[in-house]
């Protein structure tokens, strides 16, 4: 991540936005937006925010747009005291800066009690009295600084999901005070026994012992005890069960030495052992959080309201779930649409790409069909809602999606597939050697238990329960940095085995921003991209990427549904539909939408968009086709434009005009073929398929279904992620492999040495903490090497 | 032998004091926000 100090000079004569950093033309501020935030800052006497923030360019640019008033009410948590709470995800927060800059604007807001931000998590926290109303008034506070807020519901996922980890943390915590006191009282009797240490004093060392270990042992062991019994109970065996009969066992036969007053406990092995084992599971939880949370906030950002038209002919905003059948929805130009219906009055422009695949626009007549998640790029539409809810087609695919990942069943983990050999092998050598000590060779009874535990305790699996864990912590926070998004624990695992890649097309190999089709005058490109520059309309936004860096003109008017104007002393500069440029709008041609552009004298120029694939996407298939990996692309566009994107990619296979259902059946041929299958796709209508698959992979442009339903989200334009999560996930299997190889040569000398009776608790103890820096050490090396 | 229980006993509570302290800003949400907390000693309130 680069941070580019935004009063640093600029090299090329280009002068950038004081206020949001992105190029402006001469002029101090890219917009009047941006003026207006500056001197609100300054005028608060928060001008000091400028001179120590740093942009990142990582982060949404801080530009004030005209943002979609979305329903706050809703999301207020009013207590009965009169206390409302409203959590909102912030976009834009680019330092430590803004978030002391949000705060101390919020700070003046004199009826808001608190206000906090959370930098890691990227949320708002509000708090105040009295009128639920007023969070509009904070809102509109911190948004005219160029900040988006997005309220969503406080009983998210992410809070319900992290109980989870403030229990492992608080297990951590009482584990790592157990295990540092036991271990400097063990010190004491284990150099004691060599200073002739008195059997009294010795005793009540272990009683001390017992006391602060056997509670620790009951509480930090809760999460592999429940997890252990849960998988006994379901028929099943997996690493937790040999780590809690391995704990338990040791904890008892210790305590019974300890009354009996025996020479040794084993109390600071079992408490390392539970220690060792939480900072295992509290990195592993940590990492994935993370990689969660971020993928969430992906999805808050843009979940959108729907327009709904009301008698008195204003509109209001609301939820998609909330929207009445048969009520009128507006969907104004760029805006996708929240349900299931009807069109209505005008024929429309819409992008159906994410529902059907299909890559162009299509022009609909009223009386059509349009469903949720179509892209309206043509004038506002009114759209009368048939569906909502649970009958729209995306609650369909919702079904077919949980149908499928039913089907998938469960993936069993690596380790749990060790574990399923190692325990029952454990216990067998744990029982022969009491057996062979206590009948063969004659000894007493207790000294031939003691062995017996001592054979347990060497070879309780540290070292084997963190061989797997430990480097995914490792692959996924290495994927994180670069902006790929682990979701699943096991899909790592199940990376390392693909053999067989399945592309959707539009979306996914293609961009999803058209690209400009035909060569245009680099002047007038400028020009039209100057103008498009203030729209959000996707055509104007694939203008302006096209074009380069170009700043925004000043004084360019959106005229709803039609286009860009400027107006200029020798006339209006147009951009926008040939109707509005004043050519004839030639219906027959369906080379794909266009944009037009006139200037006063001067002949009317179109830019043609078409669709391009993804940065990196050749270079991406070359080096996947270097492995030997099979590829196909599964589309439901016409047969012509993935012909097309397949040969331009090299003569991929490829299926064209799929169904959803008949995706799926594709990908469970090739499964029942024996093929590891990973599913890339973006679209509604892949939802089915990402589930079915082995593993499934979304850019962060995909719908919201299938982002939640991937194993992997990647962020960015570029299909580069790709490989770098299978070469990732190659090495971090090659290194699990390893490090089970590692604990199971350890447990190979370890385990003869205990079954002869040579094992005493020190040397226990020392071997398994040696092992588990053993394997941690090897995981590290993921960390260094290079992509 | 009594100068032993009382060390034993010295360092158990030292232990649990800071068992207590931890759990507290655990529960006092000082892990929320690490990232915020580092940049924030930067900015004067």
């Amino acid at each position: 991540m680069s941070l580019a100090g935004v009063q640093g000079a600029e090299p090329l004569g280009l002068s950038s936005c004081l206020h949001c950093g992105l190029p402006s033309q001469g002029t101090k501020f890219c917009c009047p937006g941006c003026h207006a935030a500056y001197d609100v800052i300054h005028a608060l006497g928060l001008g000091g925010y400028y001179a120590s923030r740093l942009l990142d360019p990582a982060q949404r640019a801080l530009k004030p747009e005209q943002a979609e008033r979305t329903d706050l009410a809703r999301r207020i948590v009013t207590a009965p005291d009169g206390t409302n709470t409203l959590t909102l995800a912030v976009d834009g927060l680019q330092c430590g800066a803004c978030v002391w800059l949000i705060e101390s604007i919020l700070a003046r807001q004199p009826d808001l009690q608190s206000a906090r931000v959370n930098m890691t998590t990227r949320r708002l926290r509000l708090i105040w009295h009295g009128d639920p109303a007023l969070a509009q008034q904070f809102c509109a506070a911190v948004e005219q600084l160029g900040y988006r807020l997005v309220p969503f519901d406080a009983a998210c996922l992410y809070a319900a999901a992290d109980a989870t980890g403030s229990m492992l943390m608080r297990a951590l915590a009482v584990a790592a005070f157990a295990a540092g006191n036991v271990m400097l009282i063990s010190l004491g009797t284990w150099i004691g026994a060599t200073q002739n240490m008195g059997p009294a004093t010795r005793d009540l060392m272990h009683w001390v012992s017992a006391l602060i270990a056997m509670p620790a042992i009951a509480y930090a062991g809760m999460a592999f005890y429940r997890s252990a019994f849960a998988a006994l109970r379901h028929g099943r065996t997996n690493m937790d069960v040999p780590v809690s009969i391995g704990v338990v066992l040791v904890t008892s036969i210790s305590l019974w030495q300890t009354i009996g007053g025996g020479t040794h406990a084993y109390f600071d092995s079992a408490v390392t052992l539970l220690f060792f084992l939480l900072v295992g599971r509290v990195l592993d939880h940590r990492a994935r959080q993370r990689a969660r949370a971020t993928a969430e906030q992906l999805l808050i950002l843009r979940a959108t309201d729907v327009a709904v038209l009301q008698p008195d002919g204003t509109l209001h905003r609301v939820p998609p779930e909330h929207v009445a059948l048969g009520a009128r929805i507006v969907a104004a130009m760029g805006e996708r649409i929240g349900v299931d219906g009807i069109l209505l009055h005008r024929p429309a422009l819409m992008d159906a790409s994410l529902v059907t695949g299909e890559a162009l626009p299509e022009k609909l007549q009223p009386g059509a069909r349009v469903f949720a998640g179509t892209l309206n790029l043509g004038e506002a539409a009114t759209v009368e809602a048939t569906a909502t809810g649970n009958a729209t087609l995306l609650a369909e695919c919702v079904r077919l999606i949980e149908a499928a990942e039913q089907a998938r069943g469960r993936f069993v983990i690596l380790a749990d597939r060790v574990a399923r050999l190692y325990a029952p092998a454990v216990h067998i050598c744990a029982a022969t050697t009491f057996l062979f000590w206590w009948v063969l060779l004659q000894r007493p009874f207790v000294a031939s238990l003691l062995t017996a535990a001592a054979v347990l305790i060497v070879t309780c699996p540290c070292a084997l329960a963190l061989a797997v864990p430990a480097v995914q912590v490792i692959a996924t926070s290495r994927l994180f940095r670069v902006g790929i998004l682990l979701k699943s624990p096991t899909a790592l695992e199940r990376l390392a085995r693909v053999d067989t890649i399945v592309f959707d097309k539009t979306g996914t190999l293609t961009d999803p921003i058209l690209g400009l089709a035909v060569g245009t005058d680099p002047e007038q490109l400028r020009l039209a991209a100057s103008l498009a520059a203030g729209s959000r309309h996707p055509l104007c936004r694939a203008l302006v990427r096209a074009a380069g860096n170009v700043p925004p003109a000043p004084g360019v008017a959106e005229i709803p549904g039609r286009g860009m104007e400027l107006q200029t002393p020798q006339g209006p500069v147009r951009l926008g539909s040939p109707a509005f440029c004043g050519v004839q709008d030639d219906e027959t041609n369906v080379a794909g939408p266009r944009l037009c552009l006139s200037q006063p004298g001067r002949k009317v120029v179109s830019f043609r968009f078409r669709e391009q694939l993804r940065p990196g996407a050749a270079e991406m298939v070359r080096s996947l086709r270097r492995r030997h990996l099979r590829l196909e692309i599964l589309s439901g566009d016409h047969a012509g434009p993935v012909a097309n994107i397949a040969a331009q990619l090299g003569d991929i296979p490829f299926l064209a005009e799929q169904s959803p259902v008949a995706k799926l059946h594709r990908i469970e041929e090739l499964r029942a073929a024996g093929r590891n299958v990973l599913m890339a796709g973006d679209g509604l209508n892949d939802g089915p398929c990402l589930a079915a698959a082995d593993v499934s992979a979304s850019p962060a442009s995909a719908a919201d279904v299938s982002q939640t339903v991937a194993d992997v989200v990647f962020q960015g334009q570029s299909l580069g992620p790709i490989t770098i999560i299978l070469g990732v996930a190659r090495r971090a299997g090659m290194v699990m492999r390893q490090n089970l190889a590692l604990s199971l040569c350890y447990n190979a000398v370890m385990l003869p040495l205990a079954m002869c009776g040579y094992v005493t608790p020190w040397l226990a103890a020392a071997a398994m903490s040696g092992s588990s820096l053993l394997v941690m050490a090897n995981s590290a090396r993921l960390a260094r090497s290079k992509s | 032998m009594s100068s032993l229980i009382w060390l034993i006993l010295l360092s158990v509570a030292l232990g649990g004091g800071a068992l207590v302290l931890f759990l507290w800003s655990l529960q006092a949400g000082q892990y929320e926000d690490p990232e915020g907390a580092a940049r924030r000693i930067l900015f004067d309130p």
